[in-house]
């Protein structure tokens, strides 16, 4: 009985002195950012810039922006689960949902920040072998047989659901909105992977450094990224007619940020995204910038593509996650016959 | 219910030895802290669904071909590690090469090594422009993203369970049973079969169990090389990611649970062939 | 080479569930009866050695090959960058702790099991086993179940403020999981086989409980509880699937040495990511050189 009560005592003397400290004018500050996969490239640059324009306003406080990557299912369910992030910067909305039907984001997180709460976008582009050997110009040709996609698994990557829903959407748009074509058309394109690696980085080393399949249907960004980094000479980037407009959205973890204190730090965190100088890097970074201005700028680096949102053609993630991946769903249907 | 019968001394012999009492309880509650509870906590989460549920879960297509591609592929790399495995250790113990000591020591690298390095080593070697892939590509075989692939993974992982079984029996055995059968005629085949076949086979088969044991539950490896096409090349492992991806706690615990079960009964099947072994030691 | 290699190491060993011996006795010399022909030697040999090289020592020579593929420099450069130092001290950290509680666990648990009979042994062994066979993915998972915030415990947790999951005592617990049979399963055939007889004479003749421990078991037992230390320590540090789920994969904070590994690898950071690697296959070097030193040790006893 003693033991723990002296252990709350000394506990409640160090929220005392840590909220002392808080007060002083210097403080320690520490903001946990739950992302996945492929923005780790951006946001270490990004929280750079942030915590350079943080201390222009706080002199003297030294900010430490920490980053966890992984898959965005994966890293929803830890936060779920107790990691303590501050903000969350994952792939689709359905997985912030999943956070804010637990109670750690309240319910009206995507009309918090503008744009549904998506800084940046992105669409689904095709990376290609160099001089595109197949020809491979659209979404039909990743339909044809002898065609091999890799494409990661949309049970276990967020990102690959994005695909499937581009994939989805072009065929719907194509047939007049027929169900049934476009689930023959979506089926004959994965009848067509060889391979369903567990996250789009898995995928694209499969692509890249296996040697396998002739297209990568991948992320804008993680198309450019990955000709950056593992070779200009050797592949094309392709971009279909139509595709979908990838809206990865940010949210502040109310939860998180009260316990913790750090709402003023979190929101102007996710606020700087929207700022010139964090649209100015998520173009570096090749996600599209909302910013009408830096998205004029960058005009040439983005291919012009006709997209349509997840609301538009599927009612929004929380639908299109229980029509097509869902236990039972779409993408099961397709391969259990 | 278990703690209870363990930790009644009923039928001990009286030993002079002091400590039989805190030692057991102390290896009791670890053994439950670390062990017990946390599995126990699969049945808990498992009970929060019917056992209609439970059934259709564990008895789904899906979840079926999942169990069948862990549990086939397991037995056969534990097949694959018994035979290759029981060649190497008897290269080891009777015969001299060079480098004998190194051969000896990277038996353990599997260990070692984390399951992921493996599995994307593995899959950079048999990928189709990998070292051994390619040489394979030409003859029509191919290994990475196929079962085929699988089967190198579990059969990496599994190796030093067979070799660390059933080297230390082999290096036991007596010299001079081998050469009485000799002298009294027997041929080399036959004193092998005979005599260091019987001495040996208790270890092998707890070798065989241990690495197939371990293959079942096999995830890090295995992912980077699979293919994890549903119904074709999806562990059930990776089945179990899958259902907490779609935030269906209850649903992976049912995979575990079954999984986990097997996994008991295979262990239990191992220590009674070691009671055996005990037995058959005793006896001789 | 003494001929007398008869330690009770290797003898012990036998036909126990271990996944892993020392095979510490020089090798014995066979008489002309007692072997096969030479084209059936050179026939085994070389089966023995294609496989293993094909199955394990490609395996890990491609891993330095990559790691080395840029030069030294890239080598070194990846293992001095903060993160990799910082994963490196916490797999060393988890490792240590892990390595001493098992130890701890190990002697306790073998001396209980070992010494003493009672009913249900052969179960009580079949539980220590069990961590072998369970999937890592269950085993981290296991543990999200009881201190996760929608865990069994997670009241109590949030009251008094303690982090398990996402922090270290998370990846100890996940750790310890894993590990737990390494040790007690390398003590128990061994003390076993020793006996009770020198600990019975050691309490007759008036010796404490504790100093018949330290005095004449834990001598009989030290090669074992050495081998058994390695092994804990190379499955603790190069632990991946149960580590990952209770990580939370926070730079510099949480990651450990595999999971950092597969940071770099998604970085497409293959150098850094294979030179991490390359570091803990390492490890299996070290066990060769304890094994050899434990030869040299044996052989020097026995003269």
């Amino acid at each position: 009985m003693s033991a723990p009560l002296f252990l709350k005592r000394l506990a409640g003397a160090a929220a005392v002195s840590l909220a002392f400290a808080a007060q002083a004018a210097a403080a320690d500050l520490t903001l946990l950012n739950v992302s996945y996969d492929p923005t780790r490239e951006f946001y270490t640059e990004f929280n750079k810039a942030f915590a350079a324009d943080w201390a222009k306003s706080h002199a003297g406080d030294t900010l430490t922006v920490r980053q966890s990557h992984g898959g965005s299912g994966k890293q929803a369910r830890s936060v779920i689960d107790g990691l303590e992030a501050d903000v969350v910067t994952l792939a689709l909305a359905y997985d912030i949902d999943e956070i804010s039907d637990r109670g750690l984001i309240a319910p009206d997180w995507q009309k918090r920040l503008p744009d549904n709460a998506s800084p940046y976008t992105s669409t689904i582009v095709f990376l290609v072998r160099k001089g595109n050997p197949k020809g491979i110009k659209d979404w039909d040709d990743l339909a044809k047989s002898g065609i091999k996609v890799v494409t990661p698994n949309p049970k276990t990557s967020g990102g690959a659901r994005w695909n499937f829903l581009a994939a989805w959407g072009y065929a719907l748009k194509k047939n007049g909105g027929d169900e049934a074509k476009a689930k023959e058309f979506v089926k004959a394109i994965y009848k067509n992977a060889p391979v369903l690696d567990t996250g789009a980085r898995g995928s694209t080393v499969t692509f890249v450094e296996r040697g396998i399949g002739d297209v990568l249907i991948a992320w804008e960004n993680e198309a450019y990224l990955a000709v950056n980094e593992l070779g200009p000479d050797k592949f094309d980037i392709v971009t279909p007619s139509i595709s979908i407009l990838a809206e990865p959205p940010v949210a502040v973890v109310d939860k998180v940020v009260d316990k913790r204190g750090t709402r003023a730090l979190a929101e102007a965190y996710l606020k700087y995204l929207y700022t010139p100088a964090g649209q100015e890097l998520s173009a570096k970074h090749y996600y599209r910038p909302r910013n009408e201005a830096i998205a004029a700028k960058y005009k040439d680096k983005f291919a012009d593509v006709q997209l349509f949102t997840i609301d538009q053609a599927f009612g929004g993630w929380r639908k299109a996650q229980k029509t097509f991946f869902a236990d039972g769903g779409v993408f099961d249907q397709i391969y259990s016959n | 219910m278990i703690t209870e019968t363990l930790s009644l001394p009923v039928g001990r012999q009286r030993s002079v030895i002091p400590g039989f009492g805190i030692t057991l309880g102390l290896t009791l509650t670890w053994l439950s802290v670390i062990v017990l509870l946390p599995l126990s906590a699969l049945f808990i989460k498992t009970s929060e669904i019917s056992l209609e549920r439970f059934i259709a879960i564990v008895t789904s297509t899906r979840t079926l071909h999942a169990l069948q591609v862990s549990f086939g592929l397991s037995l056969a790399a534990a097949v694959l590690n018994l035979i290759f495995g029981t060649i190497v250790v008897w290269a080891l113990v009777r015969y001299d090469f060079p480098f004998r000591r190194v051969v000896d020591a990277i038996i353990d690298i599997p260990f070692a090594l984390p399951t992921a390095v493996a599995g994307i080593a593995l899959t950079s070697l048999y990928a189709e422009n990998g070292w051994v892939g390619s040489l394979l590509a030409p003859l029509g075989i191919k290994v990475a993203f196929t079962q085929l692939g699988i089967l190198v993974a579990l059969i990496f992982i599994g190796l030093p369970f067979v070799v660390r079984t059933v080297q230390p029996v082999l290096a036991d055995l007596d010299a001079e049973l081998e050469e009485a059968a000799a002298s009294l005629g027997a041929s080399r085949w036959e004193t092998i079969r005979r005599v260091v076949l019987p001495a040996i086979l208790p270890a092998l088969l707890t070798g065989f169990a241990l690495a197939f044991a371990r293959a079942v539950g096999e995830y890090g490896s295995v992912i980077f090389i699979a293919g994890n096409l549903p119904g074709q090349t999806e562990i059930a492992p990776l089945l179990i990611v899958i259902r907490l991806e779609e935030f269906r706690y209850a649903d992976a615990t049912a995979i575990a649970c079954v999984m986990l079960l097997a996994s008991f009964t295979l262990l239990l099947l191992i220590n009674r062939l070691q009671r055996w072994s005990e037995m058959r030691g005793t006896g001789a | 080479m003494s001929s007398t290699s008869h330690s009770a190491l290797p003898q012990a060993l036998a036909s126990e569930g271990l996944p892993a011996h020392v095979e510490v006795r020089p090798l014995r010399h066979p008489g002309p009866t007692n072997t096969e022909p030479k084209a059936v030697r050179i026939a085994i040999i070389t089966l023995a050695l294609a496989f293993l090289a094909l199955c394990i020592a490609l395996p890990v020579v491609s891993v330095f090959y990559e790691a080395f593929k840029r030069g030294w420099l890239a080598y070194v450069t990846a293992l001095a960058e903060p993160d990799a130092l910082s994963a490196i001290r916490l797999t060393l950290l988890v490792a240590a702790i892990s390595v001493i509680a098992n130890v701890t666990f190990g002697l306790i648990a073998a001396w209980a099991i070992a010494k003493f009979e009672f009913p249900g042994r052969s179960l009580l062994i079949t539980l220590i086993d069990l961590p072998f066979s369970v999937s890592p993915v269950v085993a981290g998972l296991v543990y999200v179940l009881l201190f996760g915030s929608q865990g069994l415990f997670a009241a109590y947790l949030q009251a008094w403020d303690i982090k398990i999951i996402f922090a270290l005592p998370g990846i100890v617990l996940a750790t310890l999981f894993v590990t737990f049979p390494f040790v007690a399963r390398e003590l128990i055939p061994l003390m076993q086989e020793q006996g009770t007889a020198e600990e019975e004479a050691a309490v007759s003749l008036g010796a404490s409980g504790l100093s018949t421990f330290f005095r004449v078991t834990l001598p009989n037992v030290k090669w074992a509880l050495l081998y058994g230390v390695l092994l804990c320590n190379a499955r603790a540090m190069g632990e991946f699937g149960a580590v990952s789920v209770v990580s939370g994969h926070v730079r510099g904070l949480t990651n450990t040495m595999p999971l950092h590994i597969e940071i770099l690898y998604n970085e497409y950071q293959f150098v850094a990511s294979f030179a991490v690697a390359s570091l803990l296959a390492l490890l299996a070097l070290v066990t060769l050189v304890a094994k050899t030193l434990l030869e040299a040790r044996l052989a020097e006893d026995a003269s």
